[in-house]
This record gives C-alpha cells, sequence and structure tokens, in this order.
C-alpha cells in the first residue's frame, strides 16, 4: 500500500517531538515520571487550543494575528466575569465569538486581507483587556482550576488533554462533512461556490469555530495560572502559527492537520524545557528555540522535495 | 427525433448580450438544449463559449437576454442552476487539490451529509467511474494532489454525472479530453451517447473537431459573441464547420515587406519536449504565435526569456524586454504614477552613479508621451487614472524605451479597444522596420494577421508555420483544430 501524503505530513512532527523527548529524558531522567510529564507539558494545552483555533483559520487561507490579544483578552474575561457571575461571562463569550463571525464575514465581502484586519483588531482585543484588568490578578473558577489541575490515573492531565483535543477536532476537520467544505474553501473557494455553496457562510462558520477554540485556550490558560494579566498570552499568535507550520500545515492550499497542530504546540512547549536543561542562558533561549523551528522547517522541504521529485519521476 | 416540438426544454437562453468593458463578450446570443440530446458547440477564442456557459450554469448575470430552466424563467444563480440540474465540467480542473477523491464528491453533492456519509460518497463516485471509464484504477480515497492530470479530469466528470436523489439533466463538458488519451475519450464519448440515450442532456465544447461531430446530435457554432450556425450534426464535415467558425468578410492587409529571413536567427530554440518544429526569429521580424489559448504559447514566450536571461541572477544588460499580458497581475505597478511604471525597465540607462536622473527620466516621459499619445495631462497622474488601453500603452512603451532588440509580448491587447490597437499596430510596425524583433502571442486573428510569420501551437508544441501569404483565418484554424479522433 502507498502512504498517503497526510501520513508524510505527520511523520516528520511526530518525529521531531519523539526526537526532543528523548533528548529531555537523556538529560533530565527524573522527568520520566507522572509529575515530569504533567510540568514538562502542562502549559502545552492552552497552546494547544490556541494553535487548532490558528489552524482553522489557515484551513481557509487567512491568518489571524489577533490570536495571542483574544486569548489574553479571554483569560482577563475568565479570571473576572466568568469567575464573579458566570451568566455575564459566558454572555461575554459568546458575544466574542459572534465578533469572530464578523470579522470572516467582513474580511470575504471587502475582500480584505486578513492580516490587516486581525492585526488591527488585536489591538481592540488587547484595549479591552486592559480596560478589565488594569494589573494583574483576578481569579480563576474553581471548575476550571480543577479541571486543569486534576490527577487521572496513570497519564497526567496535560497528556490526556492534549489526546483529546487532537481526536475530537481531528473529527471535526478531517472526518465531518463539514470540515470538508472548510477544508474545501482553503483548497479551491470557486470549486465550492460552484458547487452552489455560501462561502461567506462558511468563512463565518470556521471563524466563529476559531474563536471558540480561542475561548477554549482562554480559560485553560487561566486555570493552569489562577490568575490572568493583559497581556498574558501575547506570545501566543506566533507560537499558534509556529505550532499549526511545525505540524504539517500550510499557508495556503487547506492544508492542514488537527493532529499535527497538537503536536506541534507540544513540540514548542518542549523545546522551551529542553533549552533550560541545556542551561542555555534566557537571553540566548528565542534564538535557539528559532533554530529548532528552522531545522523542523528544512527537513519538511526537503521531505517535500523528495515527493516531488517521487511523483515527477 | 424530429418531433422537436414535444421534447423539453432544459435549459433556454435567449438573445444573451454581455459585456466586459469595452469588450462585448456575447452579443445576443441564442442556445436552447433540449433533454435526450448532445449539444456540440464550437468557435474560435473569444467567440464566447466559456461566457455562455458561464451565463448558463448561473455564474454569470447577462446584461440583457432571458434565462429558462425546464421552460421555466425563474430567478438567476449558480443554486437555481444546480436545482434544475445543471452541471458543468470546467477547462481548468476545478476540483480541490488538498482533498480526497471522496471529499470532493461531498463539496458538489450537498445530499452526502450527516453519518457515514464518506462511505456513501465512495459508492457513489466509485460506481460512477466504473460506468464512465471501466478499469480505471483510481483509488477514491487518495488526494487529488496524488492524482495524475488525466485521473483527476476523470474524477470530476465522474462527480459531475453522479447523483444520488437529484439527477444531473444537463451536463456541460468544456474540453473534457484535453487531457484524456484516446482510449479514455472513446469511453467517454461513448458514456455520452448512453447517457443522452436515457433522456439526458450534454453541451460539449471541444477543439477536436472529430470528436464534436461523431458525438453530437446538433453543432452550434459561435463567432464574435453570437451564433452563426445551427444545424444537426449530420449538415457539417470537418472543412464546413472550420469555415462556419473563420471570418467571411477580409479587411485589407497590410504590406509585408518580402521575407527578412537571412542570416542568423537572433533567437532560436529546439522543438519544446522534443516534439512539433523548432522556433527561430530573425532581426526585424515580427512572428505570431498563434493556436487555441493555453496550448503553450506563454510558456514557450517565457522558454525564450529565460534562455538568455538567468532565473536566478538577472543580466546586466538585457537583450529581451517582455510584455505582459495580464495587465494587473503583472504588468502594471498599480501605486505608481505613469512615469515611474514607463521608466522602471530603463531606470540604468539614465542613473549616473545609481542615482535617478529626474531630468532625463521627464524628457524620457514625455518624449513617449507623444509619440505614442498616452492620454494624460500629466505623466505624474496616478497609473490607474489611465484607461486600460492606454496602461498598455505604457507597458508598450515601457519595453520600447529600453535597449532590447527583442521584445517578447504575451497577448498584451486583450480588452483593449479598437482605436488603441490601431496606433499600436502602427508603432509595431515602424520599430520592426528600424529592426527590432517581435515575438507576439495573440488570441486575435486580425493580430496574427500582421505577422511576418507565424507559428501554430496545439498541445504545448509547434504543429505549423504560416509565411507571408499561407497566414490566412482558415490555415491557422485547420492547424490549431486537430483534425483526427483525438490529438
Amino acid at each position: 500500500m502507498r502512504i498517503s501524503t497526510g501520513t508524510i505530513r505527520l511523520v516528520i512532527p511526530a518525529a521531531s517531538l519523539a526526537l526532543l523527548l528523548a533528548a529531555v529524558f537523556y538529560m533530565q531522567p527524573r522527568a520520566m515520571s507522572y509529575t515530569g510529564l504533567n510540568l514538562l507539558f502542562n502549559l502545552a494545552v492552552p497552546i494547544a487550543l490556541a494553535t487548532v483555533a490558528q489552524m482553522l483559520i489557515m484551513a481557509v487561507n487567512d491568518l489571524d494575528l489577533s490570536m495571542g490579544a483574544f486569548v489574553s483578552f479571554c483569560a482577563c474575561v475568565t479570571a473576572t466575569f466568568l469567575q464573579a457571575s458566570p451568566a455575564i461571562g459566558v454572555l461575554i463569550f459568546l458575544g466574542a465569538i459572534a465578533a469572530y463571525a464578523v470579522i470572516g464575514v467582513v474580511i470575504h465581502v471587502r475582500e480584505l486581507p486578513s492580516i490587516v484586519v486581525t492585526l488591527g483588531m488585536s489591538f481592540v482585543w488587547g484595549g479591552l483587556a486592559v480596560l478589565m484588568l488594569p494589573s494583574p490578578g483576578g481569579e480563576a473558577p474553581g471548575w476550571a482550576r480543577w479541571l486543569m489541575t486534576s490527577r487521572p490515573p496513570f497519564v497526567p492531565m496535560a497528556i490526556v488533554a492534549s489526546i483529546v483535543i487532537a481526536l475530537v477536532t481531528h473529527f471535526v476537520i478531517m472526518r465531518s462533512s463539514v470540515g470538508v467544505l472548510i477544508r474545501g474553501v482553503g483548497g479551491n473557494v470557486r470549486s465550492v461556490e460552484r458547487a452552489g455553496w455560501s462561502v461567506i457562510r462558511i468563512r463565518a462558520g470556521t471563524y466563529a469555530l476559531a474563536g471558540f477554540f480561542a475561548v477554549l485556550s482562554g480559560i485553560a490558560l487561566v486555570g493552569l495560572t489562577t490568575s490572568a494579566d493583559a497581556n498574558i498570552a501575547l506570545r501566543y499568535t506566533l507560537l499558534s502559527i509556529a505550532g499549526v507550520i511545525l505540524g504539517g500545515g500550510e499557508f495556503v492550499g487547506g492544508k492542514v492537520s488537527p493532529i499535527g497542530a497538537v503536536i506541534g504546540a507540544l513540540t514548542l512547549t518542549l523545546a522551551g524545557s529542553f533549552l533550560s536543561f541545556m542551561r542555555i542562558p534566557p537571553d540566548w533561549q528565542i534564538g535557539a528555540q528559532g533554530a529548532i523551528l528552522i531545522v523542523v522547517l528544512g527537513l519538511r522541504l526537503l521531505l517535500n522535495r523528495l515527493e516531488k521529485r517521487e511523483k515527477s519521476r | 427525433m424530429n418531433e422537436v416540438t414535444t421534447r423539453q426544454e432544459v435549459v433556454a437562453a435567449r438573445g444573451i448580450k454581455v459585456t466586459f468593458g469595452a469588450v462585448k463578450a456575447l452579443d445576443g446570443a441564442d442556445l436552447v438544449i433540449h433533454a435526450g440530446e448532445c449539444v456540440g458547440l464550437v468557435g474560435h477564442n473569444g467567440a464566447g463559449k466559456s461566457t455562455i456557459v458561464n451565463v448558463i450554469n448561473g455564474g454569470l448575470n447577462p446584461h440583457a437576454g432571458e434565462i429558462s430552466y425546464g421552460g421555466v424563467s425563474t430567478q438567476h444563480g449558480i443554486s437555481t442552476a444546480r436545482a434544475n440540474g445543471v452541471r458543468c465540467v470546467f477547462q481548468e480542473l476545478s476540483l480541490c487539490p488538498n482533498l480526497t477523491v471522496n471529499e470532493n464528491a461531498r463539496i458538489m453533492h450537498a445530499e452526502l451529509a450527516g453519518w457515514n456519509w464518506r462511505s456513501r460518497a465512495g459508492v457513489l463516485v466509485r460506481l460512477q467511474l466504473q460506468d464512465i471509464f471501466p478499469g480505471h484504477g483510481i483509488d477514491c480515497d487518495s488526494t487529488v494532489d496524488d492524482l495524475s492530470i488525466a485521473e483527476r479530469q476523470m474524477v470530476e466528470i465522474a462527480v459531475s454525472f453522479a447523483g444520488l436523489n437529484r439527477k444531473p439533466k444537463l451536463v456541460i463538458l468544456d474540453e473534457p479530453t484535453s487531457s484524456l488519451d484516446a482510449g479514455l475519450a472513446a469511453q467517454l464519448m461513448a458514456y455520452i451517447r448512453r447517457f443522452v440515450g436515457k433522456g439526458g442532456a450534454v453541451l460539449l465544447i471541444s477543439h477536436i473537431l472529430g470528436e464534436i461531430l461523431s458525438t453530437s446530435d446538433r453543432i452550434v457554432v459561435m463567432k464574435d459573441g453570437r451564433v452563426v450556425a445551427d444545424r444537426s450534426a449530420s449538415e457539417f464535415s470537418k472543412r464546413s464547420l472550420v469555415e462556419a467558425m473563420g471570418n467571411v468578410a477580409r479587411e485589407k492587409e497590410w504590406q509585408r515587406t518580402g521575407d527578412k529571413r537571412n542570416g542568423a536567427p537572433v533567437l532560436a530554440m529546439p522543438a519544446r519536449r522534443g516534439h512539433g518544429l523548432a522556433f527561430e526569429a530573425h532581426r526585424g521580424e515580427m512572428i505570431g504565435l498563434a493556436g487555441l489559448g493555453g496550448h503553450g504559447q506563454t510558456e514557450t514566450l517565457l522558454d525564450l526569456y529565460l534562455s538568455r536571461n538567468s532565473n536566478w541572477w538577472p543580466a546586466s544588460r538585457k537583450e529581451i524586454a517582455f510584455v505582459a499580458g495580464d495587465r494587473s497581475l503583472n504588468g502594471i505597478f498599480p501605486l505608481w504614477s505613469i512615469l515611474k511604471n514607463l521608466s522602471i525597465a530603463s531606470l540604468g540607462d539614465f542613473s549616473s552613479r545609481t542615482i535617478v536622473d529626474h531630468d532625463r527620466e521627464g524628457a524620457l516621459g514625455d518624449g513617449w508621451k507623444k509619440r505614442i499619445e498616452i492620454r494624460t495631462p500629466e505623466m505624474k497622474n496616478r497609473i490607474l487614472s489611465l484607461s486600460g488601453g492606454n496602461q498598455q500603452k505604457v507597458l508598450f512603451a515601457r519595453a520600447l524605451a529600453t535597449s532590447a532588440r527583442i521584445v517578447l509580448m504575451d497577448d498584451p491587447m486583450r480588452g483593449v479597444d479598437v482605436g488603441t490597437k490601431q496606433e499600436v499596430y502602427g508603432i509595431l510596425r515602424s520599430e520592426a522596420a528600424s529592426g527590432r524583433t517581435f515575438i507576439w502571442y495573440s488570441t486575435e486573428m486580425d493580430e496574427i494577421r500582421l505577422c511576418d510569420r507565424v507559428y501554430v501551437f496545439r498541445e504545448g508544441a509547434i504543429v505549423a508555420e504560416l509565411a507571408g501569404d499561407e497566414i490566412t483565418e482558415k490555415n491557422v484554424l485547420e492547424a490549431s483544430f486537430s483534425g483526427g479522433e483525438a490529438a
């Protein structure tokens, strides 16, 4: 049986995660335990959720530069309104998701570049977050705290959550008939249009779904950190994009992989710990993280080229 | 078969007019398709075939005229057309390359939803493929990206003919055999006859006249946005079809100045991909690249350009200038002034020590403004303030202002009005007389007739070379439409 392109796409991210994990275990054997794994991957859960949200936007050939600001906003809402008066908190989240759908519609109808619109929106979300929490504070809702710190038997919560996120999104994006439409818009808009579908509705729905996952990311983040801050998740914008690309996704063409995206988020989180174990001073860590990214992407480029050569033969 | 009145109308388009800017794409065209017939549609480039297809499938709103489906004229749109069983296989492949075959079927058929849709889609596509192309060997779980072009075309055809609850009534096939080999094309033609026999309707567009003549019941010939002939297929032969497509009246041609083929060629290229004729151009010649659109002319121009210019590091002395065809895509700089758009290619000639000499740039601009009559009060105005034709003139001036001795033109006159065209033709003639070589891909017969020598392209290769008085519409058409059953 021939190996499909989708499988090849998953091999590199999975292999790089395994390699990094092996390196971490080699340097710090104590990490090979329930607590160790939980500590290593704890922060990966909100990043994975944000990466999935970014992946949805990228599946329709757009890019969301407001992801970090939006997750920060959601974290602030979680630590204030959702904790104090849950009904209002839920309403705010519904409004935010609706706002995402409207952004999708505006981008589609006015044919605006998504980068510009979302960059503008990032200041809106950031401003709202500062209005809510001018200084770090707030408190996590008890249930979010409980969920993120629960200790299921045998496998730590971080791993369980990652697997659940990967499976659920894989089902929605890759297996369901709605997911086909989303990826179809990324692959060939005209073909979807000619088949009689409303691309506006598909785009709005995709953006709303992305907003939903970003909201979950904000809640998960506060569940871990117990309090929030208006700038808590700003780096998620670039982390989420890097996660999607690391996981085998592409900027255009509707080629995405939810399982890969989650693996990409785990890899990025692990890369940080790995560099700390290497005793690389924090000043150099961002550069070194970039170097890891370049190596993985270079490997993928090489694989793509081999694949193309095979095909043209 | 003669009881035309009792046969049910599937689609009727009457008196359709569509204009794109100054260009009349359809000028009162009529097309009625009945159940149980295969209609062949032929015509040269720009005759309006694709436009009328887009009107019928609801993608384009006509500016005048009436469309009715099944005898009822309701509102117009893609979903109305689809609800009335109109399906379309487009010339450029329109599957989603990132999805699998089954998933593409889901996009085309809205009723494939809910649990278990994937396996239902699989059964649907597999049976239909088996029906049209027995022994195809396509794995329906593979991504479209991984399929060959012929396989993609087969999938698209099968998906369009398939139907669960809503069966297709009319399938429009736009050049369906362009990437199928003879055996597969024959299978498809046989299937079309079976489909028509069961009461379906097919609109077949093809440049292979043999398959049009053998498969259609009725042939419609279009020219210049109108239907010029609409008769039963048995009344046509290959020769009479070609004649129906061509021009009857002929305007006066300009005088050619004899054969310029002396001395070594300034540009030459062996036959593309090992078949067809070799290409050669001499000093002062105007060479036309003819044939139907997208048969390798643009690729040849690019190859010619790269033969003298590295793709990696641009040559310091440009021997070849290129006039792009798609203005907005790779021609103009939309935010720049007219002058800057004009001078960009020759900046090196009037800069000293990499600093642009504005006086000399201005003088160049004014000179060309007078010479080719760019209609603007001020060369500092934005390029977008000009009409399309005048923008194109600026692009010509950009190429002619360089010291390049060879100018490649990629169908640059698309959508330019007649008056401007005549002006540009005049400039080209005088430049050719002064020793410049022009290599001109054009889809318009009038422009091809201006050339000293013409290469006709088909299927990515040069299939005919015409010189001097051999350059007639009839000869070009005959060479570009292959006569055989399949090319």
